[in-house]
């Protein structure tokens, strides 16, 4: 069991995403980091796809009702376990009443708090990912509050390597302007060749107004033809959609199926996980990048995370 | 047929688009499309949404065979074949009582017509389910009479509330779950068009029809108790 104390900012359960049900209209939400997300259940050897704490920006105080190891990965919160500090990317055993704490973010705007075992949750539409937009899945479709007390499924105090379930990692610093890495999108037609320069050359500012759904820029204004306004289509994490005001937003985890803002361009897959630990106020500029380049880039990743599986397993 | 675009949506989905417009036939190429690719089942992909003139599909690229995909996209979407024209109409109760409709004074108003007469045209045709999405089984609907076609709201409401049914522009539909929005509201059906715990969660789909049948303030409370309890079936007819 696991008692949630203080809640933090927003803190929901979430998994690998609801795939299956985008054409009835339903998101398919998940986690936003998907490298944190899997990285912190490869550390724990979870199924790669169980359902973890995402905590943005400010995370929670819990209190364990049982014995078990868990893992922190993501943004940096100063996670501290009763008094000792703990290291992001190292499984720790978790005592019955010990009072797990994170605070702040320092790098990044997302941690993942895995438990080895898993939650014991009641799959919705096969997934345990939290919609807060139709109120379903992870805890009963919101996000945590104080008191709330969820179950673990099959807590751990062992596993094999325990000695080597460990990596010091840290997301790296944020450059003055990140740079987004993009491949050409379905309407890009729909804009000046003036606006597309502009958007491959400004910087854009992520605004305040950003969540799991989308997160709103703002920088040069991006001209298009005649309307920016389309036939609406589908949506995938990553669109990039220019509203009638000409500004970028670019669709995150929680996004709509479907929409009826152009489409100038789509994030690669590999630089989603990077995005998602960018805060507001933070600049990027986009860079566009070929379906070749921007599959090497994804298979270099997935690379990367076996590695950082065999290191630490 | 090769009149179709294959449009990649970065490096996990795609875009098989068919043209640019709103029509029936459009939507039945895209449905068409779709029918024929989910016939049998392919490892990795994950969603395939129909639209107004495009199917989205997104896939696992770590589990897809993406030339396989790719071929399977040319040999469904060149096919040009419309299948069976049987047509499934969900029978949709709605109250159009002052209590649900509160903007029915206005959609009169506006229309120049009776209350009367403009709750005869909602009931009067069957809509067609051009798409869902927006909000869990939003429908999309197509084919409502012009004549009460009115706009929409000039300050959205915060809530409106589940099963209500609007209108906008040339556009009527119903809210699946409660919702901001400034659709001007003529009734509201007592029954689920969207429940998570069903295991079809949404009653329709797109390429399938919409008939509104009036009920009265009585029947809405009946349909409603059933619904509680599980027990509503909602009449479906082919013709």
């Amino acid at each position: 069991m696991l008692h949630i104390i203080t809640p933090g900012i927003l803190t929901t359960i979430q998994d690998g995403g609801r795939y299956g049900y985008q054409h009835m209209g339903i998101s398919v939400c998940g986690a936003m980091d998907e490298m944190s997300f899997r990285m912190a259940n490869m550390l724990l050897k979870n199924d790669e796809g169980e359902a973890v704490l995402e905590c943005s920006v400010l995370g929670p105080e819990l209190e364990l009702g049982e014995d078990c190891l868990f893992a922190v990965t993501g943004a940096d919160m100063s996670p501290v376990l009763n008094r000792c500090e703990l290291k992001n990317y190292h499984v720790y055993l978790g005592r019955k009443g010990d009072i797990l704490k994170l605070g702040s973010a320092r790098n990044g705007a997302r941690s993942y708090i895995a438990f080895a075992g898993g939650f014991r949750l009641e799959r919705v539409m096969g997934s345990c990912s939290t919609d807060l937009k139709c109120g379903i899945g992870g805890w009963q479709g919101r996000k945590l509050a104080a008191g709330d007390e969820l179950e673990l499924a099959d807590p751990k105090t062992d596993l094999p390597f325990l000695y080597k379930r460990y990596e010091d990692v840290a997301l790296p610093q944020p450059e003055e302007s990140v740079t987004v890495h993009v491949m050409e999108g379905p309407q890009s037609d729909c804009f000046t060749v003036e606006g597309i320069t502009r958007f491959y050359t400004a910087d854009y500012t992520i605004q305040q107004e950003s969540d799991r759904m989308g997160y709103r820029l703002e920088g040069e204004v991006i001209p298009c033809r005649e309307t920016a306004d389309v036939i609406s289509d589908g949506i995938v994490f990553g669109s990039i959609q220019i509203t009638s005001a000409g500004q970028p937003i670019i669709m995150m985890a929680d996004h709509q199926t479907t929409g009826g803002y152009a489409k100038i361009a789509t994030v690669i897959s590999a630089d989603l996980p990077r995005i998602a630990q960018l805060l507001p106020g933070q600049k990027i500029n986009f860079k566009q990048v070929s379906a070749q380049e921007a599959a090497k880039r994804a298979r270099r990743q997935e690379k990367e995370l076996r590695r950082f599986q065999r290191r630490t397993n | 047929m090769d009149d179709y675009k294959i449009l990649p949506l970065g490096d996990r989905g795609i875009s098989v688009e068919f043209g640019n417009e709103i029509s029936v036939e459009m939507s039945r190429r895209v449905w068409n499309f779709c029918r024929c690719f989910q016939k049998e089942k392919q490892r990795g992909v994950l969603d395939v949404v129909p639209t107004y003139r495009s199917a989205m599909i997104t896939f696992d690229r770590r589990k897809v065979n993406y030339k396989r995909l790719i071929r399977k996209i040319h040999a469904c979407a060149g096919r040009g074949e419309v299948c069976g024209e049987s047509r499934k109409i969900y029978e949709i109760p709605v109250c159009y009582e002052e209590e649900f409709g509160v903007d029915l004074e206005q959609v009169a108003l506006c229309s120049g017509l009776s209350k009367e007469e403009v709750v005869r045209h909602h009931c009067k045709n069957d809509y067609l389910i051009y798409m869902l999405g927006f909000l869990p089984g939003f429908p999309y609907l197509g084919g409502m009479d012009s004549a009460i076609a009115v706009p929409r709201l000039r300050e959205p409401r915060v809530l409106i509330s589940r099963g209500s049914a609007g209108i906008a522009g040339m556009q009527t539909g119903i809210y699946p779950v409660d919702s901001p929005g400034g659709w001007q509201l003529v009734g509201r059906t007592p029954v689920r068009i969207y429940d998570a715990a069903r295991k079809k969660p949404v009653l329709f789909e797109a390429g399938e029809y919409i008939r509104f049948v009036r009920i009265d303030r009585k029947e809405y409370g009946q349909i409603q108790d059933l619904e509680e309890q599980h027990r509503y079936v909602c009449n479906v007819k082919e013709d």
